[in-house]
């Protein structure tokens, strides 16, 4: 393969993890937006927001076409990935503990609301 | 012995996210990774888990295409005009009983189609979770029992 098409094929590989990605950041926001409660919001900004985020991280390590730019661009997405459930988590659990209604469509709700009053 | 690979593992993350790999910037990864684990010693097991490599690994795959499964599934949701949703919370009775465990399946449900974890119980017996669609509890239910935690169970055999 000569070298233009060497840089051809880069290209096109980083634009499409660009698109993609940010489609997904796009669509993660829109959710955010959209959803009814804080519950179903962090549906979307856990994860359409963690490919759509890892995907544009990749696409910049892939760019840079240098190992060590590349392994920090895929720590950074492990690091995302490791993350976002926790936060999603942490941020639920608060709510709930504060006492946040989830949404009228809900079905139901086993978690038990005076739990956290008593005890620890 | 557990401190060593811990602080061996710390290192290669160290040189991995500074982006150099000479041996000054190991020696320094290594002094740094030693310090973060003196400030957590208390909470260092005694030793690691037995693991099943192929299983770890299988899990890792699993997990990945479950990952992109449900960002898509998400974000068809988002931009439909009507949602459909009927949200809820479940509560999930685990069958694994090591925390590391707990911590590696409330993370997994979190980031696969629907689901996402609110809570453990005090008595790590039950978790909390949150489903875009819950009309059929059960089938969520089996689907984490005979999915995830069918591989963690058989990635780290007690």
């Amino acid at each position: 393969m000569t070298s233009t098409q060497h840089d051809m094929a880069v290209a096109i590989i980083v634009s499409l993890l660009l698109i993609v990605g940010s489609v997904f950041c796009l669509l993660a926001a829109l959710g955010v937006l959209r959803f009814p409660d804080l519950y179903t919001r962090m549906h979307a900004a856990s994860k359409a927001g963690t490919i759509g985020s890892s995907l544009l991280l990749l696409a910049a390590g892939v760019h840079a076409l240098d190992a060590t730019i590349l392994i920090r661009a895929l720590a950074g997405f492990c690091f995302f990935v490791l993350t976002a459930p926790i936060s999603a988590h942490l941020l639920a659990k608060a709510a709930h503990q504060a006492g946040y209604r989830l949404t009228n469509l809900s079905v139901t709700d086993q978690l038990p609301r005076d739990r956290h009053s008593s005890g620890r | 012995m557990t401190f060593i690979i811990a602080n061996l593992c710390l290192t290669l993350v160290w040189a991995a996210v500074t982006g150099s790999f000479s041996p000054h910037n190991l020696v320094l990864g290594f002094a740094v990774g030693a310090l973060s684990l003196a400030l957590v010693r208390e909470r260092l097991v005694a030793a690691f888990p037995a693991v099943r490599l192929l299983k770890l690994l299988l899990l890792t795959v699993v997990f990945f295409r479950e990952l992109w499964l449900s960002a898509f599934k998400v974000a068809v949701v988002a931009v439909r005009r009507d949602m459909q949703l009927r949200p809820g919370i479940f509560a999930y009775p685990l069958a694994l009983t090591r925390d590391f465990e707990i911590t590696l399946l409330a993370n997994m449900i979190t980031l696969t189609p629907g689901t996402l974890s609110v809570d453990v119980s005090d008595d790590r017996k039950t978790l909390y979770v949150h489903a875009l669609d819950c009309r059929d509890p059960a089938a969520e239910r089996r689907g984490i029992s005979t999915g995830f935690e069918r591989l963690i169970r058989e990635a780290f055999p007690l």
